[in-house]
């Protein structure tokens, strides 16, 4: 399995799986920040947007996805006044550009966007910007391998640990896992000689039989990680439950902010009372997720669910499998199999 | 530039009165002259014999300056290359700005005169066009129109139904430049080597193409908004064949790739404005990219790939690995990913 949807993208753009012996099989992993964002969490984002008339700013990504009745570029296309960004800090100096309007930012993401979002809030308090918070849908990666290698279904025999988390975070979470679930993992990068070599990595020690934490992506990762960026995300960020869309809640797999920064929390900022939507009946996305369905093997695939008309996130997100499938694999005259 | 007695446009300026007139006169007639413009008539009245190719476009870019140019310039070379794309010589254009009431008059000055080198530069003339004002908040700045008509070549015959299994598919110049000229402006993105747009005129080279290969030249596309892969796969559809490309033979300079990849967007769909496609006889290829190569304006000039009869309306690449995938249609606007 490759956790990172962009490892995911990158296989499928790249044209690796067609090249692969069919032995070896790649289950595609959680690693979609945008598709595991809950729904509430994306109805009360447009709420913010549409009621609360705040400036949502949100990564590019997630503005497509579906909430229960609009995504926020419905919202946006409606008037409500959502811009898409590159950075929180972006975000931050708009608060400070519109003094009498509330900015949030739609804070999404697993590790990687962590460091520069606790840092927007850092900033925030030491400039005393009062108009600007955070809407945290942050998930951890090692709580969500845990998840896939307890559930008693699993046939993932080997990991690709996503390098971009390993680059911030170091390597340190991992080895825990590979001792007590004795499955061997690989750090990988994104370039398509990353992935082939990370897959050679992973399939010698299984035909040695070994199990251990290998590091493919020595250019970016180190044991350590990103000491600096580490130390923001601890001051400003605690580990909480956190659901993932399609999967359901996992034990201390969030971020959520401290309460000495509960100011800038916009989830404690806004009331905000919706009712809890349901998913789509129709879309087989936590299967996909969690590595037990190939996107392809859903009935609504390229049918009922296209990127112009999603059913669930993966099909709209650019590091969702089923988007992956669909722009890259999808050909009516012969289908590429994975 | 002349004395216009204000430092911006004001809705006077539109209003058709002394204040249109006064920058009509000064700032529009005088810099753009010639026998068709003087005639100032309510149109230009233009003797004309055979086929016409006739096209038009609107310009709203924003901003309105970028790197390597500006939206005068585009408006100019756009209209142009669509008539050239068309096989045509283009010949005159209309031109048509809706202002946004303050713009300075410095910035109206800057494009009307990028719009007269542009016209000279392509060979074309400005013989009609309009000036409304707008308030401000209504418009952006400004946006321009312009309509272009040319003589089709007399060797040309470019047109989809002309496209066969087989023909070989030319790709004029380095991709995506213009998109992330506009996208580091946009998004005031810094990189170590400034990215300029590739907004220039392709009737001359597109002329010595068909002068030189005349109907082996079976279509012609400049691949504007959406890229090379929107391009290919507009005339995989219409013209129901399948191509196949390689990605390692597809041009890019080193700075816009390293960008298209920093912001996680793919450079076969980033906007270019000085690039074309042309489907050609397998035959004249070596020769076409010869020819090519020899103009500055298509210096990078490469076959990319052919037609197939494999996958109609589909397009194949083949990484640079040595995977295949298909390139779709892209769906709505490229959107920066999250990590």
């Amino acid at each position: 399995m490759e956790i990172c949807g962009g490892q995911t993208h990158s296989l499928v753009k790249n044209g690796l799986l067609g090249l692969l012996p069919d032995k070896i099989q790649m289950v595609h992993g959680p690693g979609c920040p945008v598709c595991v964002t809950p729904l509430h969490l994306i109805d009360k984002a447009v709420y913010l947007a549409e009621e609360k008339k705040v400036i949502l700013c949100s990564f590019g990504d997630m503005i497509r996805v579906p909430g229960s009745s609009k995504s926020l570029l419905d919202a946006k296309a409606a008037g409500a006044d959502v811009r898409v960004l590159y950075s929180p800090l972006e975000a931050l100096k708009i608060a400070k550009e519109n003094p009498q309007r509330e900015v949030v930012f739609f804070a999404v993401g697993f590790e990687t966007t962590a460091p520069a979002n606790a840092l927007s809030v850092v900033q925030a308090a030491h400039e005393g910007v009062l108009n600007y918070s955070i809407l945290t849908s942050h998930v951890l990666v090692p709580p969500a391998m845990e998840a896939i290698l307890n559930d008693t279904n699993n046939l993932v025999q080997g990991f690709l640990a996503a390098g971009h988390v390993c680059t911030i975070m170091g390597m340190g979470e991992y080895y825990p896992l590979v001792e007590k679930h004795k499955v061997p993992m690989v750090v990988t990068g994104f370039e398509p000689v990353d992935l082939l070599q990370g897959i050679a990595m992973l399939v010698k020690q299984l035909e040695h039989g070994e199990c251990r934490l290998e590091n493919q992506y020595t250019r970016m990762v180190n044991e350590q990680g990103n000491p600096a960026a580490r130390e923001t995300i601890a001051r400003v960020f605690q580990t909480s439950d956190r659901e993932w869309r399609g999967i359901g809640t996992i034990p201390n797999s969030g971020y959520e902010l401290r309460n000495d920064y509960a100011a800038y929390d916009a989830s404690k900022k806004f009331e905000v009372t919706l009712a809890k939507a349901d998913e789509n009946k129709a879309c087989m996305a936590g299967e996909v997720l969690r590595g037990r369905k190939k996107p392809h093997q859903c009935s609504e695939f390229g049918t009922r669910c296209t990127p112009a008309n999603p059913l669930g996130a993966p099909m709209v997100s650019s590091e969702g499998a089923c988007a992956a499938y669909y722009h890259y694999a999808h050909t009516t005259k012969k289908p590429v199999t994975a | 530039m002349p004395k216009l007695d204000f430092d911006v446009i004001t809705l006077g300026h539109g209003s058709g009165g002394t204040l249109t007139q006064q920058l009509l006169d000064s700032g529009v007639f005088t810099v753009l002259a010639n026998p068709l413009l003087d005639q100032r008539h309510d149109g230009a009245i233009i003797p004309w014999a055979g086929p016409v190719a006739f096209s038009t476009d609107s310009y709203v870019v924003s901003p309105i300056f970028f790197p390597g140019g500006n939206i005068g310039e585009l408006a100019v070379n756009g209209t142009v290359n669509d008539l050239a794309m068309c096989g045509a010589v283009p010949r005159y254009l209309s031109l048509s700005f809706i202002i946004e009431e303050g713009l300075p008059m410095t910035e109206f000055w800057e494009i009307i005169t990028t719009i007269k080198n542009a016209c000279a530069r392509a060979g074309v003339a400005v013989v009609t066009g309009d000036t409304k004002v707008v308030e401000r908040g209504k418009g952006d700045k400004i946006f321009i129109n312009t309509t272009g008509i040319g003589t089709l070549h007399p060797k040309a015959a470019i047109g989809v139904e002309n496209i066969r299994p087989g023909d070989v598919v030319l790709l004029s110049h380095a991709i995506a430049a213009h998109g992330m000229a506009i996208m580091s402006v946009r998004k005031g993105l810094e990189f170590e080597s400034e990215i300029t747009s590739d907004t220039r005129p392709l009737n001359q080279v597109i002329e010595k193409l068909l002068d030189a290969f005349g109907t082996q030249i079976h279509f012609l596309r400049d691949p504007t908004r959406g890229g090379v892969a929107s391009v290919l796969n507009e005339i995989a559809t219409d013209a129901r064949v399948g191509f196949d490309i390689q990605q390692r033979l597809i041009p890019i300079e080193e700075s816009v790739a390293s960008a298209c990849e920093l912001l996680g967007l793919d450079p076969l769909y980033v906007a270019n404005e000085g690039v074309f496609i042309a489907v050609v006889d397998a035959a004249i290829a070596h020769e076409a990219v010869a020819l090519l190569r020899a103009e500055t304006a298509s210096a990078l000039a490469v076959r990319i790939g052919h037609v197939t009869t494999e996958h109609p309306g589909q397009v194949v690449l083949t990484s640079a690995v040595g995977g295949k995938r298909v390139v779709g249609r892209l769906v709505g606007e490229q959107l920066p990913r999250i990590c």
